[in-house]
């Protein structure tokens, strides 16, 4: 609930301001700070940096020497991604595509249901209203621990265990609280003339969402179906709770599931984590603005 | 369509059907809103629009939560009440106490010090050459999965006996072993397993804690600092009585937010020990006891001593919210 936070709201940077921060630091002992923050970023690289390049190196070195050796020794090699790859053992490939199925859905659905509902609550009026969006508010908070159990049991009755249904709805009704909360917000800066004056024009509630409204949601259908798909790419607790068997699980299952059984296969458990990285870092690379807001808004999801 | 899909195509066809099929939902709920005009219909049109997302809150949230509380006063296999003899169990049994005390850690550690390395960092890096840059590097654990993250630091804990020829793998031990220590099995030794788990979160929440609070820093107005500095203040001060002070609201943000994080933390612990060599903490015991040990009805009871010690976090958040918004 600390969304009430920047979702749709950036800081205003003007350039060429001098900050607090920047004059005390300018008067801290500048080397000492430099040290620092160049200690800070190297910690945080490096255990990525090391694995990355253990993931191009042989079976053989990556068990015996450690992978800074590589700089005095390189030996490239390209066997581990063809190894987790492998249709006959790791078989990553099924397990990209199924996390591909699982993610596109889960996106799509919660928003679309989402602003309808983030719709009604903006613009219209109708009994029970506050309270209704404050307990959808509330929702958000509720950790899906508390939901699974019950939720595998309602599955298992309605015949759709085992399958991507079970994933679809689950990741669709646990996005919607922050779903509704981000466009709702999104929809009330809309300047209440402009809804007025579609309305004079006789336009209905359809007219008015798509013509007026959705063109200007833009960027929030943006920062949350960001936020959403790379929060199901890499969750591992649904998927493992509803999806435990290979035909539908994502990648952070099988990644989870080798580092417990094959825990010192290192050249596999390197590429296999890489494989995983991929589609988050691009979509954070490309896509940074966008991510950033999204995941600050939807940061106690879960 | 409601079957496994096995093969490709399968699943391609699934996914695109599950698509439309809501697709389709959305469009027959604007067909028949179509047909109420003017502010009569308001009312109607709105039940319309809600009632989707009512319908899958109540089935997806609402009904199993209150279902697993009813469920947290059954035995093991569910079908005989037995009071709160699931909550004694947590707060009395030998192993439950130390996924308690696990907990305690990783709510009390990780917020403040992914906090305050993110808060140092932005002060640091704010308004240098290549800040978007330096932030980038910080920010970007926080895009991947703690799947992968758990590999990532798996990898630099690694740990290879202390004989012969044997070389270290991992970073972190062969660090030991140049400063003359010994290699040690850092996932094994408790609590020491604890808190390296603990650094992984804070490797990733501080990326987090970065960007909201430079954000912050970046608000504050020009004025207020113009005005110390001609007050003369240290830079020590202008951090103390100026900065702070001005993001004192975003870093509470931060912090029950990090803190909120981490109570639910379960890829971390799973993937990296399974809860194993005492390192469980509530939200992965409620899977253990859930799916490996059948105890539901123990499971159920640890999921709902989660969500209420969420609750008091995100009370404060809002006060605090409340006082710093009056």
């Amino acid at each position: 609930m600390s969304t009430a936070t920047p979702v749709t709201t950036t800081p205003p940077v003007k350039p060429g301001d001098v900050s607090a921060a920047a004059k005390a630091k300018k008067k801290l002992t500048s080397p000492w700070a430099s040290l620092v923050a160049v200690v800070i970023a190297i910690l945080w690289t490096l255990p990525t940096f090391g694995l990355l390049i253990s993931s191009f190196r042989p079976e053989r070195a990556i068990k015996t020497t450690g992978w800074w050796t590589f700089f005095s020794d390189p030996k490239v090699t390209f066997e581990n991604y063809k190894a987790v790859f492998d249709p006959d053992s790791i078989n990553l490939a099924d397990f990209f595509l199924n996390s591909i199925v699982i993610a596109l859905p889960a996106v799509i659905i919660p928003l679309c249901l989402a602003s309808l509902a983030a719709y009604a609550f903006a613009w219209m009026n109708f009994p029970g209203k506050n309270i209704l969006f404050i307990t959808i508010f509330a929702l958000q908070i509720v950790p899906l621990q508390v939901t699974l159990i019950p939720l595998l049991s309602l599955y298992v009755d309605m015949g759709i265990a085992n399958t991507f249904w079970t994933l679809w709805l689950s990741h669709s009704a646990f996005a919607l609280p922050l779903a509704i909360y981000i466009l709702h917000n999104f929809i009330k800066e809309v300047p209440s003339s402009l809804i007025e004056a579609a309305r004079m024009d006789g336009a209905g509630h359809v007219a008015i969402f798509f013509r007026v409204l959705l063109p200007l949601l833009t960027p929030a259908l943006a920062a949350f179906g960001i936020f959403q798909f790379l929060w199901v790419w890499n969750d591992l607790l649904i998927s493992l709770t509803f999806a435990g068997s290979p035909e539908i699980s994502p990648l952070t299952v099988q990644l989870s599931n080798l580092s417990g059984t094959r825990g010192t296969a290192w050249h596999l458990l390197s590429a296999g984590a890489f494989v995983s990285i991929i589609v988050p870092v691009t979509v954070f690379l490309l896509l940074q603005r966008y991510f950033v807001r999204g995941l600050l808004a939807g940061s106690v999801k879960g | 369509m409601f079957t496994t899909a096995s093969t490709t195509a399968d699943k391609l066809l699934q996914m695109f059907a599950a698509i439309l099929l809501f697709v389709a939902v959305v469009g027959v709920i604007l067909f028949i809103a179509g047909r109420f005009t003017g502010r009569r219909g308001d009312r109607t049109v709105a039940y319309l629009y809600l009632a989707p997302v009512v319908l899958m809150l109540s089935v997806g949230l609402l009904y199993p939560g209150l279902r697993t509380i009813y469920e947290s006063f059954f035995n093991a296999a569910g079908d005989a009440f037995i009071g709160i003899d699931n909550y004694k169990t947590i707060f009395t049994d030998a192993e439950q106490l130390i996924v308690l005390r696990n907990t305690a850690f990783w709510v009390l550690l990780t917020p403040f010090v992914a906090t305050g390395v993110g808060l140092l960092y932005a002060i640091l890096v704010d308004k240098a050459r290549i800040e978007s840059f330096a932030k980038a590097l910080i920010f970007l654990p926080m895009s991947i999965s703690f799947v992968a993250a758990s590999v990532i630091w798996k990898f630099m804990y690694e740990y290879r006996p202390d004989q012969g020829n044997v070389k270290q793998i991992g970073l972190v031990n062969q660090i030991i072993v140049w400063l003359g220590g010994e290699p040690v099995q850092l996932l094994i030794d408790s609590p020491l397993n604890t808190f390296l788990l603990i650094f992984v979160m804070i490797w990733i929440q501080a990326g987090f804690a970065m960007t909201l609070l430079s954000a912050a820093i970046k608000a504050i107005p020009d004025d207020i600092i113009e005005a110390a500095r001609l007050d003369g203040v240290t830079p020590w001060g202008m951090f103390r009585f100026v900065t702070l002070p001005a993001i004192r609201p975003a870093v509470i943000v931060v912090l029950t937010t990090i803190a909120i994080g981490t109570l639910k933390v379960f890829d971390i612990v799973q993937t990296m020990t399974g809860g194993r060599f005492d390192t469980s903490v509530i939200a992965n015991e409620f899977y253990s006891q859930s799916f490996r040990s059948a105890n539901q009805g123990l499971g159920a009871a640890l999921a709902v001593v989660l969500f209420v010690l969420v609750i008091p976090i995100v009370v404060y958040n809002i006060r605090q919210l409340r006082r710093s918004e009056a």
